[in-house]
């Protein structure tokens, strides 16, 4: 493994051999760290990489001594060294004493990981009483600073704010002050912009690339995202499964990977750049993964390259039609008054058959609301929509049975848009019963089978309920059940965002195939520009409820006409060696 | 925005599946221990209540089959204590009166003759052939001496019946002498149908009110709120006297109707704040985009998921309820003299307390305290059986 011009430089933390096995109920222990071993110099950025379930959060709690010590086990080979000492044979309160001074963590969720009833100030505070045993007015001061450092608008005000008077972005720069209140050798980032907007991502990318350099200190930076980590590593380790897959200098994993995995992570994200017709998946990658049923089967081939793009179908006659859309909720205050919050101002555009409109924004842009109310799940403030030349607005909720069926959705989190308590085929045949689609219960199981076979899952899929399936495998069934009924139109929203790369690569894949053999439109509600890139045929940018700028696909990429479009593309990470 | 990427839960081993919901509740209720022992010794409450309400056990719990106040022997392995002694009491002098009976001394001789009766007869005789044909002879005695006579036959059937009665009892006896056994057993019926039918009709209450206003809102949530409000403005104690008098009897029927209208509250705030978060979900809305009905959404799709709430409710409840009922007792609101409950028996005990006699407090309160305990341990256990989930997390 090389580490090229890093050499020189001291090593500030070695983890060597790490492992880590989870105690489990009825079952034999779950490893979730083979034997890692990898350096932090000092003054570097390490990046770990990987999918969910790979191991890296695991390892990071590892190096910070915050693992259950009542389910976690680490062998005696296991070491983690930091100045000479195993840190694994401190004791509890020594290594109490080195979190904070020496090592400092931030987590994904800002929100979750600041304490709701404290003042920011307090917080912080905290750290520098119990750490330096500062008084209270020093402690104040040396806040404001901090916060002054993390590019915190007006600190001294800040100080007085709860964390739900801040947004995203702002919490975690309240948390990265936190972090660096003693000044820390080593800051471990745990996936700390994946809940931010990539606007917001790309500001705290910067703060922590200019603290780092004002600290002289070493990051530790988790993500799943090969490319954003080629935006502020040194070195990059990948992993899946817990065990090291590569390691080497960004450069080199961005030029020559050597590993097929990280090959395969690298290939199977869209980039802005280049549209391939397909994403290749992870197993075209890996020989060693179990042969199952990929999207591939329904025709495609994975490698082709280059724009094949229908010409033409601006021919195709219109299915969606919306005018001067609003939606606005209203909130009671005191007993008579209720103000106005609009959510979509005005969006007017118009989806032809078989295309696919992405509509792009940031959290809070009124995409998902749109996308809700266009199927009158939330009541429209104002406008029109015509779906099939028909106003679906003014019918009444019977009239609007038939286009129920005819307009479909798919949610962002798997997790939560399956019934828990219904089976797999449960949740298939109610819709299909509804719609009578098929008649009677026996043709419609066959009918939802049928639906499962084509979103590529096995027939004994239909009897599990859904906690028994991963996200993407949820994600299909979510998709089955959806176009069981035989939309037109389906809305998916943000159907890939809470997915790993290597799943989100195999749905687009899926979504793509269907469209093909089905003719389906989508409304395809996304904050990430390259899968809208990949998958639209037209692209719709949302602000604040506003629709900024709505143009062709390629059109749109190559010359975004508002300023807001051209700073949305700007923040998506590149990694290395991908066109600007 | 994103979801978190959550770590490292490895894929579940999937069961075997094509059980049926039901199957597979069964298959994880009976690996969880404490679930089982508390099924068995919930069943044996039920059997017992069962066989009371039909009649077949505990149907003379009112007949006074000890000596008043006899000590518990526990069928022999408890050495009873005799019974406190003490002047003008009732037992000593029924045991004294067996005593001197025994002695053929008798207080009283068992036929009374009348000194008088010769003289008047010869009356009778001379009047009869006299001038006064319609005139009877009235015996100034008589009325006495058959007061004498019919006490005397009281008497001694009292004596036959105390001779009788045992000088102690399984679990002890009350005040009258009553078997605080069969009495704990014919309580435990009344007290436990209280108890789950107020709990149930609560909760169902509450579920129903709650599932609509929570997932309604709006209008709908306004009225229910206001009634909610209103229930719970009112003193809870003034609120059960009002119902009570509505309804103008007393009864079990009238403590599980108090209980139940009284009791919806706090399953209505939980469930709707419930199904207000469900209302959001995903899957839900995914129902509604398909165009499911609000029946089927409600009761088929958000209840199931939020039932857990509910079962934990009914056994708190009816916890609750079992103590409010001895409240309601203690108010003269509870159930009918003639009926027996864990209420009135705490109520009867706690006076006699003082006196050392703790074995009807024991009773009741015992049969109280396992009830409620396997009944808790039993609704934690179902509502984890019943929650396809739980095996992920454990």
């Amino acid at each position: 493994m090389t580490t090229s011009a890093n050499t020189a430089k001291l090593t500030l933390f070695s983890v060597e051999q790490l492992s880590v096995a989870f105690r489990r109920r009825w079952q034999a222990p779950f490893l979730a760290v083979r034997e890692l071993t990898f350096t932090i110099h000092e003054d570097e950025t390490v990046a770990l990489v990987g999918e969910s379930g790979s191991g890296k959060s695991v390892t990071a709690l590892a190096m910070m001594g915050l693992l259950p010590k009542d389910s976690a086990d680490i062998p005696e080979v296991s070491r983690i060294v930091y100045q000479g000492c195993d840190l694994l044979r401190y004791t509890d309160e020594e290594r109490r004493r080195l979190r904070g001074t020496d090592m400092a963590m931030i987590f994904q969720e800002p929100m979750t990981s600041l304490n709701p009833v404290f003042t920011i100030g307090y917080q912080i505070a905290e750290v520098l009483r119990l750490h330096k045993g500062m008084s209270a007015v020093a402690s104040k001061a040396r806040c404001i600073e901090l916060l002054d450092e993390v590019g915190l608008p007006e600190p001294r005000r800040a100080l007085a704010r709860y964390p739900s008077q801040l947004s995203g972005g702002q919490q975690q720069r309240a948390m990265i002050a936190m972090a660096l209140a003693c000044t820390p050798r080593l800051l471990i980032a745990d996936e700390p912009t994946t809940a931010l907007d990539v606007t917001v991502q790309k500001q705290i990318v910067e703060l922590l690339k200019t603290l780092k350099a004002r600290h002289r200190m070493s990051i530790l930076f988790i993500s799943h995202d090969l490319a954003l980590v080629g935006e502020l590593a040194d070195r990059i380790v990948v992993m899946r499964h817990g065990e090291m897959r590569e390691e080497g200098s960004a450069d080199q994993i961005f030029s020559s990977p050597q590993n097929r995995y990280t090959q395969a992570l690298l290939q199977c994200r869209p980039q802005l750049g280049d549209v391939p017709s397909r994403l290749p998946v992870i197993d075209d990658f890996m020989v060693e993964a179990t042969p199952r049923q990929t999207p591939a089967a329904f025709g495609g081939t994975p490698f082709e390259k280059g724009a094949k793009r229908k010409q033409g179908e601006g021919k195709a006659p219109p299915l969606l039609e919306v005018d001067r859309l609003r939606k606005s909720f209203f909130k009671r205050e005191g007993l008579w008054r209720r103000y106005e919050i609009p959510a979509v101002k005005e969006a007017s555009f118009t989806l032809r058959r078989g295309e696919t409109l992405g509509i792009v924004g940031e959290s809070g842009s009124g995409k998902t609301t749109l996308g809700l109310t266009l199927l009158r799940l939330h009541q429209a403030t104002g406008g029109a929509v015509h779906f099939d030349g028909q106003n679906i607005l003014s019918l009444s909720e019977e009239a609007f049975m038939t286009y129920r069926r005819r307009m479909q959705i798919v949610f962002q989190n798997p997790y939560a848009s399956l019934n828990p308590r219904f089976t797999v085929g449960q949740s298939l045949i109610e819709p299909i019963l509804l719609h009578k689609m098929a008649s009677g219960r026996k043709a419609a199981t066959s009918l939802a089978f049928d639906w499962l076979h084509r979103v590529g899952l096995d027939r004994d899929a239909f009897d599990k309920y859904p906690h028994e399936f991963s996200g993407g495998q949820r994600q299909r069934v979510a998709l089955a059940r959806a176009l069981a009924v035989e939309p037109e139109l389906l809305i998916c929203d943000e159907p890939v965002s809470a997915l790993d790369v290597s799943v989100q690569a195999q749905i687009l894949n899926l979504l793509k195939d269907l469209q093909g053999q089905l003719g389906v439109s989508y409304l395809f509600i996304s904050h990430d520009l390259a899968v809208v890139r990949y998958l639209c045929d037209a692209v719709m940018v949302m602000r604040d409820g506003e629709v900024v700028e709505i143009n062709d696909v390629d059109s749109l990429y190559r010359h975004p006409q508002s300023v807001y479009t051209q700073q949305l593309l700007a923040a998506v990470p590149r990694g290395r060696g991908q066109p600007a | 925005m994103r979801q978190t990427h959550d770590s490292s839960v490895p894929e579940t081993i999937p069961e075997k599946s094509g059980n049926g919901f039901w199957a597979l509740a069964w298959l994880r209720f009976r690996d969880d221990r404490v679930g089982v022992v508390s099924i068995i010794f919930v069943a044996a409450f039920f059997i017992i209540v069962f066989l009371s309400a039909l009649g077949a056990v505990a149907s003379d719990w009112n007949k006074e089959v000890g000596i008043h106040d006899a000590p518990p022997d526990l069928w022999g392995l408890l050495t009873p204590v005799p019974p406190p002694e003490a002047m003008g009491n009732a037992a000593q002098r029924v045991a004294q009166t067996i005593k001197t009976a025994q002695h053929g001394e008798a207080l009283l001789p068992s036929t009374v003759v009348d000194p008088l009766a010769e003289t008047l007869a010869q009356l009778q005789g001379e009047r009869m052939e006299g001038a006064f044909p319609e005139s009877r002879v009235v015996d100034p005695l008589a009325e006495t001496l058959r007061e004498l006579g019919a006490e005397g036959m009281v008497l001694s059937a009292v004596e036959e019946k105390n001779a009788a009665k045992r000088t102690s009892l399984p679990f002890g006896g009350d005040r009258w002498g009553r078997d605080v056994l069969t009495k704990t057993i014919k309580g435990s019926q009344i007290s436990i149908t209280v108890g789950l039918s107020a709990a149930l009709l609560a909760t169902l209450l509450g579920t129903l009110l709650g599932a609509l206003a929570g997932y309604y809102g709006g209008r709908t949530d306004d009225v229910l709120n206001w009634a909610y409000s209103v229930f719970n403005a009112i003193p809870y104690l003034l609120l059960i006297l009002a119902v009570a008098a509505v309804l103008q009897q007393r009864g079990v029927m009238t403590v599980i109707l108090i209980l139940g209208l009284t009791g919806w509250t706090g399953v209505f705030r939980l469930i709707r704040a419930e199904y207000l978060k469900h209302r959001g979900r995903e899957y839900v809305q995914a129902a509604r985009a398909f165009g499911v009905p609000d029946r089927r959404i409600l009761f088929l799709h958000i209840l199931p998921n939020v039932s857990h709430v509910a079962l934990v409710k009914v056994s708190l409840l009816a916890v609750g309820f079992i103590k409010a009922e001895v409240i309601l007792s203690f108010l003269g609101f509870g159930v009918a003299v003639d009926e027996v409950s864990w209420g009135s028996m705490l109520n009867d005990a706690y006076q006699e307390l003082i006196l050392g006699r703790w074995w009807e407090l024991a009773a009741a309160g015992g049969a109280m305290a396992l009830f409620v305990t396997v009944f808790s341990l039993l609704t934690d256990a179902m509502r984890d059986a019943l929650d396809p989930k739980i095996r992920e997390t454990s």
